[in-house]
């Protein structure tokens, strides 16, 4: 379990997020959700410690993630940023392999060989391993980093809007990889989404933030009701269900 | 390419002005062992370090067109020398070495605290203000220079060349080929700080201490080779930009090729620099900016680009 409590972040005098205390549940999936500029990238950011915050503290089954080393944070977490425009010329097959580095640091096993290539494999990019970087697609170097958080095989996995770039197919072969991950690998993973209907077909549980404060968490079904949905996003968002699981209809 | 460079380094070891043939070395050894050598190790250090750190202010910056040169580095360094050829002109090289290196720290942090206000969508925007930032350094290195009546040794200090390398006036650069070869230990550290700072926080990097290293590896070899041989641009720019479009940016495999490929040119222009008029010499570095520029235009209107 990971359990956030009074987290505060602001920038230069502006708070982006204020007092959170939220308790995310191991071993499933958590959406993050809420309007632009809501302050879930940053709480994303403060989850894994690649940003402080001004107060509060990440606590990961008892451990306060402040006081553990870079690379024991590195074997309970992974994360997968938004921007990721990089100018290195790495291979894909190079960048996966990078995902087994604190694991084996500059000593591959065998063992990390083969995640490696079941990394690929999963992502659909084996076909494409011995390409530079800089010679794909946006969404093939989404997975690619994707793959690489994969082969880390950290039990939090935490993704900013990891659907970005990616088509129907993908998106959704994505999101099916991630809920069998949580499913049948024991994996917790927390992911901010924006598209609402992906959000609430998938994840378990949800954390909705609003001008950086909580405005609801809970699971899925409980929550994802089109009166907490229409105030968050202040639109009116009206319920069905298809195929027993909630879905939002607003597009008009 | 090491065959490569020992057939340069030999032609190197007989080019000049004092005629110097296989019979006259057993002779007299002397134009061999004073000149001719330790210009030939001076430029192959020399060319190899500043390439080194080429790659490494590329990666710790995330972009592919900085080099020490363009990013105040160097005129950080000029300032420091500057000033301690003014208050304390009796200091030896080494204390002054260690002035100019301080100062070029200072001056590429200051660039680097630059960089992190910039927009990462923006990649040209980095080498823009690393030559403004380079550009404000550099006028006042001239200022200070100026009012000092000292405009001679910055002339000196800014254009790169080999003829004045003798025996016991390079040796310094060994300190600089040290700093590339320590610097190639951490290299998987480096092309990890290359994918940028979260993804090199998600695998466990030490961020900070990686970048520590890496700008002070730069910012000694660059104070080392302006105190002995003068700026060399271009080398630190092009050797890393056309080994990653062959081979890509995975140090471990690339670092080795970048110092031979950065050793073998500026050894090569300083060769071409002593026969091109002899007997005079034109400057390696005037030889290697006039290729450098031609090479790096040609990168960069043939980007092939991916969807």
């Amino acid at each position: 379990m990971m359990k956030m409590s009074e987290l505060s972040y602001s920038v230069s005098g502006t708070d982006i997020l204020r007092d959170i205390s939220v308790e995310i549940p191991a071993r499933g999936m958590t959406a993050l959700i809420g309007p632009n500029g809501a302050g879930k990238s940053t709480l994303l950011h403060l989850m894994s410690r690649q940003m402080e915050p001004m107060s509060g503290q990440v606590v990961i089954d008892g451990q306060d993630l402040a006081t553990i080393t870079a690379q024991a944070r590195a074997l309970k977490l992974a994360v997968v940023a938004q921007h990721l425009n990089i100018a290195s010329r790495i291979r894909i097959r190079d960048l996966v392999g990078f995902g087994r580095w604190p694991h084996a640091r500059n000593r591959p096993t065998a063992e990390d060989r083969a995640w490696v290539t079941d990394a690929m494999t999963h992502f659909d990019l084996i076909a494409l391993q011995d390409r530079f970087l800089d010679e794909v697609s946006g969404g093939q170097r989404q997975r690619a980093f994707i793959a690489m958080a994969y082969a880390q095989d950290t039990e939090w996995l935490l993704l900013d809007e990891p659907l970005n770039n990616l088509d129907l197919h993908h998106a959704r072969s994505l999101m099916a990889r991630l809920r069998d991950m949580a499913d049948h690998q024991g994996k917790s993973i927390v992911i901010v989404l924006h598209d609402l209907n992906y959000a609430i077909s998938w994840a378990d549980h949800v954390v909705a933030l609003r001008a950086g404060r909580v405005a609801f968490e809970g699971p899925v079904q409980a929550m994802a009701t089109g009166e907490n949905l229409s105030n968050l996003y202040q639109t009116p968002v009206a319920m069905d269900h298809v195929d027993g699981r909630p879905f939002a209809r607003y597009h008009r | 390419m090491a065959l490569a460079l020992c057939v340069l380094s030999l032609c190197s070891l007989f080019i000049g002005v004092a005629d110097l043939s296989l019979s006259s070395i057993l002779d007299d050894p002397q134009v061999l062992v004073v000149s001719r050598l330790p210009r030939t190790l001076a430029a192959l250090l020399t060319g190899a370090s500043v390439a080194v750190a080429g790659v490494i202010l590329q990666l710790l910056v995330c972009n592919r067109f900085v080099e020490p040169a363009t990013t105040g580095t160097s005129e950080a360094a000029i300032l420091g020398l500057l000033a301690v050829t003014i208050w304390a002109p009796a200091w030896p090289i080494l204390g002054k070495m260690a002035v100019a290196a301080s100062a070029a720290l200072i001056g590429t942090f200051g660039f680097l605290a630059l960089t992190r206000k910039l927009p990462p969508e923006q990649p040209l925007l980095i080498p823009l203000v690393g030559l403004i930032y380079g550009g404000i350094l550099g006028a006042a290195a001239t200022f200070v220079a100026f009012q000092a009546d000292l405009i001679q040794y910055l002339g000196v200090w800014m254009s790169g060349e080999f003829s004045g390398v003798v025996a016991g006036r390079y040796e310094l650069l060994w300190l600089a080929g040290g700093a590339a070869l320590l610097a190639y230990l951490a290299a998987d550290q480096f092309t990890v700080a290359g994918l940028g700072r979260s993804a090199s926080l998600s695998l466990g990097l030490r961020y900070h201490q990686v970048l520590a290293l890496g700008i002070v590896t730069v910012a000694l070899v660059s104070a080392l080779v302006i105190v002995t041989v003068g700026v060399l641009p271009f080398i630190g720019l092009v050797v890393p930009n056309v080994v990653s479009r062959v081979m890509g940016d995975n140090l471990r495999e690339s670092l080795p090729f970048v110092a031979g490929l950065g050793a073998g040119l500026v050894l090569l222009s300083d060769m071409i620099g002593r026969v091109v008029r002899y007997p005079y010499e034109v400057p390696a570095g005037t030889v290697f900016g006039i290729i450098g520029a031609a090479v790096f235009l040609q990168m960069l209107l043939g980007r092939r680009s991916y969807a």
